[in-house]
């Protein structure tokens, strides 16, 4: 324990919270990351923007490592603590600053819970569309930082198209506020959306500025049930074929499906071997024939039964259900790995049987889901962290799958991030020449290198 | 069940692979907002004590007994992850380690856990002894001089909520035998029994105008729950092992407990004796007769009275020991809505812990009155002017938080109001 800096952090912000005990630190040794634990020196909780910037401006006279956390809730371990660094948790910054229904948007300090937000809009009559499987928990500085996406992606896109401003804390302490409330701004470079999904690397986002949108007239949900994955890989490709986007379109596959039926009981069909989860909104006139178009494509694909949900309570409980897939499938074993591949939309029926026949072939056991319309998949490897070469079969599995989804023009992470956890595949998803520039941005935000340092790619 | 974290199976701890979809269900992460006060925070002290890395140290069984052990956690969380049995281990190993050990908290434990809830008749004569400090005007006269404040700050409040005791217990109440059809035996417990006997003929009343044949043994046993919560799991299948013997689950349909603090215990008896050849196959006949009143008049239907209208708005509080611990939410409601007049008013945050939680509201009185003030202001805005619940702690600790906050509305346990609408029925209201 380095008592000095302790100390001296205390003697210097005598008005902040601080942790220190191994008691304390242990808590925040990881995220929602599996199998990735590391402890940092000390946390503290600062309660406004001048408290940051004082925080960073210490840490930068003395070169130690900042870790910005807010819910800790991150699938990638972007807010995995670093040894002998400061964790910065924003969590106690939490407050919904302004609801602007003139302007439509919202201004929230970093550690405002997201379903809150999402909450603030909708009694305004507003709405804001990202929805990351973990909204109850997740702070949207956490969104910003990760730029995360949701089951409504595929109509409403993630969290970098709903943000209109930012107030971030540089790497000098200085504070800089970037973007406006204007619908149109093309006055320099686009910092913020340089900010968006950086992870913490290159500044520390304070406070944030959203978009707001009406709130859709009408909405339905259906749930189509099919005895072969592929037909149901086939009908997403086949709705967006038809030209038809709606707000979200979900797979799970029969391991998911009874996990999260455990959990949920909501009524899953336990005997299927895929179902899509399909919710289309907007003008109630639009919303009944797109249903009935979608319905019409999935029984030609194939489906068992198309079922409409009957009330709006039930269509948020199917919701609900799928925002609990990926830790429902922690039933089934004691590690569960997940994964965030994303291909082209023609793609996934291809990709969803090579990903069974990898799982197959490395004598693994995964459960895949996903935001299928958004071509974006989480198979999830369920194995025992404890088992070392159990684990080394799942990091040759997922490498097989990266090297998959790249091959076809895709990506290794769709919306959790890169973090630690998906770093040593980035390089060979991006290429050097990308690599190298990521690194000139981040040195020129970042000289001294103590923002969140090793994360997403080393320096 | 196992009594240290490191002889547990570790799977149970790997369960959890730390989502945090439990943090907005923790009523102390919620008011701290510090990780070691909610669910994967607590349970990753656990790990790292079963992995060795940490002591069973005194920070731990601190944030140990910080915890209310409402299990909100076990609700929210899709992993599937048993809190309950991880808190209860955690906690044996606590009192194992001797590392909260001090003077006078082994004096009020030995007292309280060892003494007092293992002898149904030593408590019977406590209860007596509350009831004449009342009723002989003692409390007026301690009030009136206010030697409160002799009393140590930090328990100055609880003479305030020392508990109305009833003249009578629940055996002079109800009648050994009452009614007719399925044969089912009623627990009354310890504290209602001295507290709130009038609840347990209440039940009985239901029970037999719903066609059962209601068994109430006297001078029962406490169930143990309380010794399982708080570390005392030796104490825990003493007690559990002395109720198996004056109740044999083959003689009845069912067994029938309206306390929910108790229930959530009760029906774990084959887990706490698992290990006990003697009594494991009696514990698992045990567990699976045991039911909550209101889950037992949903499963055989309960009769709707068809008493007169009486209007009255109620709100209905969940108690975490039903709703968390044996999760039944609906039939409490489907009982309150048979009642003819009733108008029943959904509560705020129903399901959050009102801070009673045990003996809670006496080691941690700050908490416990910061979930207290919040659970009475979700009261408030309802306008009720009854709030039922099931369970003797909630039933304590929220009628001290509406006499305090100078509200009027009175605390009833679903099974009073179904009675009263039965009698009212009977042309006896």
């Amino acid at each position: 324990m380095n008592t000095d800096l302790r100390e001296s952090l205390q003697r210097e912000f005598p008005h902040l919270e601080f942790l220190h005990e191994k008691e304390d630190l242990i808590p925040y040794s990881f995220d929602g990351t599996a199998a990735h634990y590391s402890q940092a020196e000390l946390v503290v909780f600062p309660k406004t923007t001048e408290d940051v910037s004082r925080l960073v401006r210490f840490a930068s006279d003395r070169g130690v490592p900042i870790v910005t956390r807010g819910s800790g809730s991150g699938l990638s371990g972007g807010s995995l603590p670093i040894p002998g660094g400061l964790i910065v948790c924003l969590s106690k910054m939490d407050r919904i600053l302004e609801v602007d229904t003139k302007n439509l948007c919202l201004r929230a300090e970093a550690g405002a819970i997201t379903a809150q937000i999402a909450q603030a809009a909708d009694a305004a009559g507003l709405f804001y569309p990202p929805d990351p499987g973990s909204m109850r928990i997740s702070t949207i500085g956490g969104n910003v930082a990760e730029n995360s996406g949701g089951l409504r992606g595929l109509k409403y896109g993630v969290t970098r198209d709903y943000v209109m401003g930012l107030e971030v804390v540089l790497a000098s302490g200085e504070v800089l506020f970037t973007g406006s409330k204007c619908v149109k701004d093309v006055a320099g470079y686009s910092l913020r959306d340089l900010f968006i999904g950086s992870e913490g690397t290159l500044g520390i986002v304070t406070q944030v500025v959203l978009k707001l949108i009406p709130k859709p007239q009408a909405r339905k949900t259906l749930l189509a049930i099919y005895d072969k994955m592929e037909d149901a890989a086939e009908t997403v490709s086949a709705i967006i074929a038809a030209k038809i986007i709606p707000c979200t379109l979900e797979f799970l596959d029969a391991m998911t499906i009874n996990s999260v039926e455990d959990y949920a009981k909501v009524g899953l069909p336990r005997d299927a071997d895929a179902i899509l989860l399909i919710e289309t909104d907007g003008p109630a006139g639009a919303v009944e024939d797109e249903a009935q178009k979608m319905a019409d494509l999935a029984r030609q694909h194939h489906a068992r039964e198309v079922k409409i949900a009957q009330t709006a309570e039930e269509s948020f409980k199917l919701a609900e259900a799928r925002r609990a897939a990926f830790s429902a499938l922690a039933r089934v074993a004691p590690t569960t790995i997940l994964e965030d591949a994303t291909v082209p939309r023609s793609e996934l029926a291809k990709t969803v049987k090579f990903i069974q026949e990898t799982a197959d072939r490395y004598g693994l056991k995964v459960g895949t889901f996903g935001h299928m319309g958004d071509g974006n998949l989480h198979p999830t490897f369920l194995t025992n962290e404890k088992n070392e070469e159990e684990m080394h079969r799942v990091e040759c599995a997922m490498k097989d799958i990266f090297d998959f989804a790249v091959g076809l023009g895709g990506t290794i992470t769709g919306e959790h991030g890169v973090g630690v956890a998906k770093k040593p595949f980035l390089a060979k998803a991006l290429g050097d020449l990308n690599i190298s520039v990521m690194r000139q941005v981040k040195k020129s935000f970042d000289p001294k290198g103590i923002l969140n340092p090793g994360k997403i790619f080393d320096l | 069940m196992s009594d240290s974290l490191r002889s547990l199976n570790y799977l149970d701890l790997q369960q959890c692979m730390h989502c945090g979809m439990c943090l907005p269900t923790c009523p102390t992460y919620t008011e701290t907002q510090n990780e070691r006060n909610g669910p994967r925070g607590r349970i990753s002290l656990m790990r790292a004590i079963a992995d060795g890395r940490l002591d069973v140290t005194k920070t731990f069984g601190e944030e140990m007994y910080y915890c209310l052990g409402c299990l909100a956690c076990e609700t929210a969380c899709p992993a599937g992850v048993q809190y309950g049995h991880l808190f209860e281990t955690a906690r044996a190993e606590i009192e194992h380690s001797a590392v909260l050990d001090n003077p006078k908290r082994n004096a009020i434990r030995s007292t309280l856990l060892k003494g007092l809830f293992t002898r149904p008749r030593l408590l019977r004569f406590v209860g007596r002894l509350l009831w004449l400090y009342r009723a002989t005007g003692a409390q007026a006269v301690f009030r009136g001089l206010k030697l409160n404040r002799l009393l140590p700050e930090k328990l100055r409040g609880l003479e305030a909520q020392t508990p109305v005791a009833q003249a009578k217990f629940s055996h002079e109440l109800i009648p050994p035998v009452m009614g007719h059809g399925r044969k089912v035996a009623l627990l009354t417990g310890c504290v209602q029994d001295i507290v709130l006997a009038d609840v347990n003929r209440d039940t009985a009343e239901v029970l037999a105008a719903n066609g059962c044949e209601v068994h109430t043994p006297p001078v029962q046993p406490c169930c143990g729950s309380l010794h399982a919560h708080n570390g005392e799991p030796d104490t825990a299948r003493l007690l559990a092992r002395r109720m198996l013997d004056l109740i044999n689950p083959a003689d009845y349909d069912a067994i029938i407990t309206n306390a929910a603090g108790c229930g959530s215990h009760l029906k774990t008896y084959d887990r706490l004796l698992a290990n006990d050849p003697a009594y494991r196959e009696r514990a698992e006949a045990w567990s699976a007769k045991l039911k909550d009143v209101h889950e037992w008049l949903d499963l055989i239907g309960l009769r709707k009275p068809q008493s007169p209208e009486t209007p009255c708005k109620v709100t209905y509080h969940e108690a975490c020991h039903l709703c968390h611990g044996q999760k039944i939410t609906k039939q409490p409601r489907n009982v309150l809505k048979s009642i003819p007049g009733l108008e029943l008013a959904e509560l705020g945050e129903s399901t959050w812990c009102c801070g009673s939680a045990g003996i809670y509201n006496i080691t941690q009185p700050e908490m416990s009155a910061k979930l207290l003030k919040r659970k009475i202001g979700h009261i408030e805005k309802t306008g009720a002017d009854v709030v039922a619940a099931a369970n003797p702690g909630c039933h304590l600790q929220i009628a001290n938080g509406l006499r305090d906050a100078g509200n009027d509305a009175t605390v009833a346990h679903p099974m009073s109001l179904l009675a009263r609408a039965y009698r009212a029925e009977r042309g006896q209201g």
